[in-house]
């Protein structure tokens, strides 16, 4: 009956209701079928699969015990302890899950655009765990992804690393324990080159001579920011009485973390040019790049990226979207792999994030990574890029239960996911999604015909076209004002993405 | 290892070089035999050791006991299989470099209806893109005015142009034709209650009702241009047209009319293709759907009304939350238990190489492997009017083929050899050269 009130209202928003419902149902089943409750990890047993476990090679006809959300065995055959769950994986395969280090899913805004610097705002503020790209990319085998800030500013906001526990409230998605970060962004996007916002001057900077200022001016006040700071905290440490503090800056905090070591710094880039700035005013300042996102031309200079000890995360093959795209070329990965620098390959899209291990496959086409190379592009590698190594990344005792288990080899294009586990847990079954699907086509069916009932009391409004159809749109004058406004529905528009200047 | 593959690839390279030139070769036709070879012609089962022989860019004989002519430059594919090279039928291939960047750009005309403009005339033979496409097995495309891409300009208009089936290979556009018009877009009016707002970067919503008198008008608007067309079209037979001032956008349309051009139409809500559907029926109009994700939703309508349809790639996610996450994956397995026929294609250009890998996906969700086969080589060729030319490895049709290592539709499988035209073309491109750039750079200091 919950439900009743919203079908009253007959337009855009209440069908978002609708969907919101329906998503509700669409995660009840998992946490219902689930044989324990969400608190209590139950202990499995996955058996007769081909574990790829990245840190020591394959094991065929493989076993993985899990408890307590970890993995608490490996190996060839393990003994099912008593009121283990078995998942029989005979013929499929299992890998680490698959970690996306450059990720904009979950989150209501992307890009705050209005400053250059805009250091203050943090992605964790805008986390929306009920964005339905957490479970498309959880069911392309994602488990953790890395959410940035959009690259329209040299110095973005703060990020966060997430884990795809879909359907738990935002405050448990983020990743316990990893370092928070903060997004740059270099070239094209922060100079505005490919895009003017109408009736709006131009901003500063125009120019990759202006990003670099942009950047070097920001941590120059950060670094005075933070001597400020010091000498207070030393000061008052000796007991000195009467001390008036230094005002706080919420813009600069992040960055004097930054100069403490204490966040990580993901830079947007392109051109092999702008990345060597950014290393030398790293430099400058006294501060580590973590790493460097897209850096599609980090082929160019890979043997300045391994000496830096940066991380490199990339796409697998996009190229000539943008003029610092037009020299990127799909053996990015494999040229920076060979000269010793850390590379993932990232999605920076929710529909790229469903088949990374797709994506990651091509880097053994195009300069001839092995097997186990290609994999670690999407496991490990991004894992070691954030700084959750020790927890996630590889198939090892002790390591958090985060896997995917796909149908055939995941590196070819004829892998599906089956399931996915996150912490031991079930949190995608593909079996079960599908055994779903009429559940809740009847579901929607008869929230739709509820929607037409309520319609029909009303002869005043306009009757919806069909069911399952977009209804007449309500004027907003009519809007009764008990209704909350309900935030419109994260519509995937990749487009809009690329604009907002989030690749 | 790498070491080894390297110096194959280079060999290979060298080998190719050698005997090719660098870009697409002269005119000069040499006749070849590719023997011992698995030849998937897709006009029937399998050849295991079979020969194929290409003489005057045309297949001159395909099967297991085909005689070697004399003087035929012998390739011998022991181990390697043959293939009709892939159909990308919705590109902007040669249309359009550097999305991003308008002077480089020319897929979408201004205003609302352009039904005179042609594709072929705006297609840069020295696109980088086309021997980037052409290195992963995709042998011709169609460049198709007005349909979409990364095209940040938006306005795609009504009636876009027409599209031109080009092979990837020639000096100039007239060697890379394949058939100049084959088909005219219409870009079908949406009924958008959400647009996105570049002034505000933000999501604009409007009412369904404003949105939908705005559609009306767009589809009233379009009823009375074909009636125009249609006067002018009866004017032209009567020969009547020469009296009066000639219109080149209505004349454009006749072939439309008169049912010798196609319209492709692009639409992808079900609503829409509905609405397409009846309009075109009505109007009488022979319709190619293009786009198509909601297609599975009218598939009996779409099977009923002899439709095909040129899918969007697979790798895209539903419009709707509530769809199954791979709603997309899985309708082409739909719709080929449906009845529906249709080809796949990559909507894209830098994306295009990606033609193969949308196809795998589809047969990991459910499609046969061999419809997916044809659904990027015989099916576009069929649904374009060109089945008798191109899309299956038979005597007489023009030698676009492949030779690969393996599977054409798995990410790691290597094209080994490719004819166009039955020239033995460079798969060489900017991305080879810069990789081998690179490659060879000094250790850094």
């Amino acid at each position: 009956m919950k439900i009743s009130s919203p079908l009253k209202a007959v337009g855009r928003r209440s069908l978002f209701l609708c969907f919101l419902y329906l998503l509700c149902l669409l995660y009840l089943p998992y946490s219902s079928n689930a044989a324990t409750p969400p608190d209590t990890a139950p202990v499995i047993l996955i058996q007769n699969a081909t574990v790829l476990t990245v840190s020591h090679g394959a094991i065929e006809h493989g076993s993985i015990l899990i408890k307590d959300g970890k993995i608490a065995e490996v190996g060839q055959s393990i003994k099912a302890p008593k009121d283990a769950q078995i998942i029989d994986a005979s013929g499929q395969f299992v890998i680490p899950g698959i970690i996306d280090c450059h990720s904009h899913i979950a989150a209501d805004a992307i890009n705050e655009g209005s400053v250059s610097v805009s250091s203050m705002v943090n992605m964790e503020e805008v986390l929306n765990p009920e964005d339905i790209d957490i479970y498309r990319d959880l069911a392309g085998g994602v488990t953790a992804a890395n959410i940035l800030h959009g690259s329209a500013n040299s110095i973005g906001g703060q990020t966060l690393v997430i884990k795809l526990r879909w359907g738990q409230p935002a405050s448990k998605l983020p990743f316990e324990g990893a370092l928070p970060g903060i997004k740059f962004a270099l070239g094209e996007n922060p100079k505005r080159s490919n895009f003017s916002i109408p009736g709006q001057p131009r901003r500063y900077p125009t120019t990759r001579m202006g990003v670099e200022e942009t950047i070097r001016a920001a941590f120059t006040e950060a670094r005075d920011y933070k001597k400020a700071w010091d000498d207070y905290n030393k000061r008052a440490a000796a007991g000195e009485k009467n001390l008036i503090p230094p005002r706080r800056d919420l813009k600069l905090e992040p960055l004097v973390e930054v100069l403490e070591g204490k966040r990580y710094v993901h830079s947007h880039c392109y051109r092999e040019d702008e990345i060597l700035m950014l290393l030398r005013v790293a430099k400058e300042f006294g501060f580590k790049v973590r790493t460097f996102q897209h850096v599609l031309e980090g082929y160019k200079i890979a043997d300045e990226l391994a000496a830096a000890g940066v991380g490199a995360s990339t796409f697998s093959d996009w190229w000539a979207y943008k003029v610092e795209a037009y020299d990127a070329i799909p053996y990015n990965a494999a040229l920076m792999t060979r000269r010793g620098v850390i590379v993932s390959i990232n999605s920076d899209d929710a529909e790229e994030a469903t088949h990374l291990n797709q994506e990651a496959a091509k880097s053994m086409k195009f300069g001839g990574l092995s097997h186990d190379e290609a994999l670690k592009l999407v496991t490990l590698n991004p894992a070691i890029q954030l700084g959750i190594d020790k927890r996630v990344g590889t198939i090892d005792v002790g390591k958090d239960a985060d896997l995917a288990i796909y149908n055939h080899d995941p590196l070819s294009a004829y892998a599906v996911v089956q399931k996915t586990l996150i912490d031991g847990r079930v949190y995608f079954d593909r079996e079960r999604d599908i055994a779903n699907r009429a559940e809740i086509e009847n579901e929607k069916k008869a929230l739709a015909e509820k929607l037409k009932k309520a319609a029909e009391k009303k002869p005043d409004e306009k009757k919806p076209e069909a069911a399952g159809q977009k209804p007449a749109e309500k004027k907003p004058e009519e809007k009764k004002p008990e209704e909350k406004p309900k935030p419109p529905a994260p519509t995937p528009t990749p487009t809009v993405d690329r604009v907002g200047g989030a690749l | 290892m790498i070491f080894l593959r390297r110096l194959l690839y280079l060999i290979t390279l060298f080998c190719v070089l050698h005997f090719v030139g660098v870009v697409p070769a002269n005119a000069q036709s040499t006749t070849y035999a590719i023997t011992h070879a698995k030849i998937f012609t897709l006009a029937g089962s399998a050849i295991e050791d079979g020969t194929l022989i290409i003489r005057d860019g045309k297949i001159a004989a395909v099967g297991a006991t085909v005689e070697v002519p004399q003087g035929a430059q012998v390739i011998d594919a022991k181990g390697l299989q043959v293939y009709p090279g892939l159909f990308d039928s919705v590109t902007q291939m040669g249309l359009s470099e550097i999305s991003a960047v308008s002077a480089t750009v020319d897929s979408s005309e201004t205003g609302t209806y352009n039904p005179d403009v042609v594709a072929a005339t705006a297609v840069s033979p020295s696109s980088e893109h086309i021997p980037v496409t052409r290195a992963s097995g995709i042998t011709q495309v169609m460049a198709v005015p007005a349909s979409g891409g990364l095209d940040f300009f938006g306005g795609r208009g009504i009636l876009g142009g027409q599209a031109s089936a080009i092979h990837l290979a020639g000096w100039t556009i007239d060697e890379m034709l394949l058939k100049k018009s084959t088909a005219m877009v219409l870009n079908w009016p949406q009924i958008e209650t959400e647009t996105f707002d570049f002034s505000t970067f933000s999501i604009k919503e409007k009412p369904y009702t404003e949105a939908k008198q705005e559609y009306d008008k767009q589809v009233n608007e379009l009823t009375d241009w074909l009636e125009r067309a249609r006067h002018y079209e009866q004017a032209m037979e009567k020969g009547s047209v020469a009296k009066y001032d000639r219109d080149l956008k209505l004349e454009a349309f006749a072939p439309v009319l008169r049912g010798e051009l196609p319209l492709l139409v692009f639409a992808d809500r079900a609503r829409d293709i509905r609405n397409a559907v009846e309009f075109c029926d009505k109007q009488k109009l022979k319709m190619i759907l293009a786009g198509g994700s909601e297609a599975d939703k009218v598939k009996d309508l779409l099977r009923s009304k002899d439709i095909p349809v040129v899918l969007r790639p697979m790798l895209t996610l539903p419009d709707e939350e509530d769809d199954p996450y791979d709603r997309l994956l899985s309708q082409p397995a739909e719709l080929a238990a449906a009845g529906v026929k249709f080809a796949i294609a990559s909507f894209d250009n830098s994306f295009a190489r990606r033609l193969g890998q949308n196809a795998a996906n589809a047969v990991a969700h459910g499609l046969a492997y061999d419809e997916a086969l044809r659904a990027v080589t015989i099916y576009p060729a069929q649904i374009f009017g060109l089945g008798t030319q191109i899309g299956t490895l038979e005597q007489g049709k023009l030698a676009n083929l492949i030779v690969t290592n393996g599977d054409p539709l798995e990410l790691t499988t290597d094209v080994k050899y490719l004819f166009i035209k039955g020239q033995l073309t460079s798969m060489e491109n900017k991305h080879h050269r810069l990789y081998e750039k690179y490659l060879n750079r000094p250790k850094a200091q």
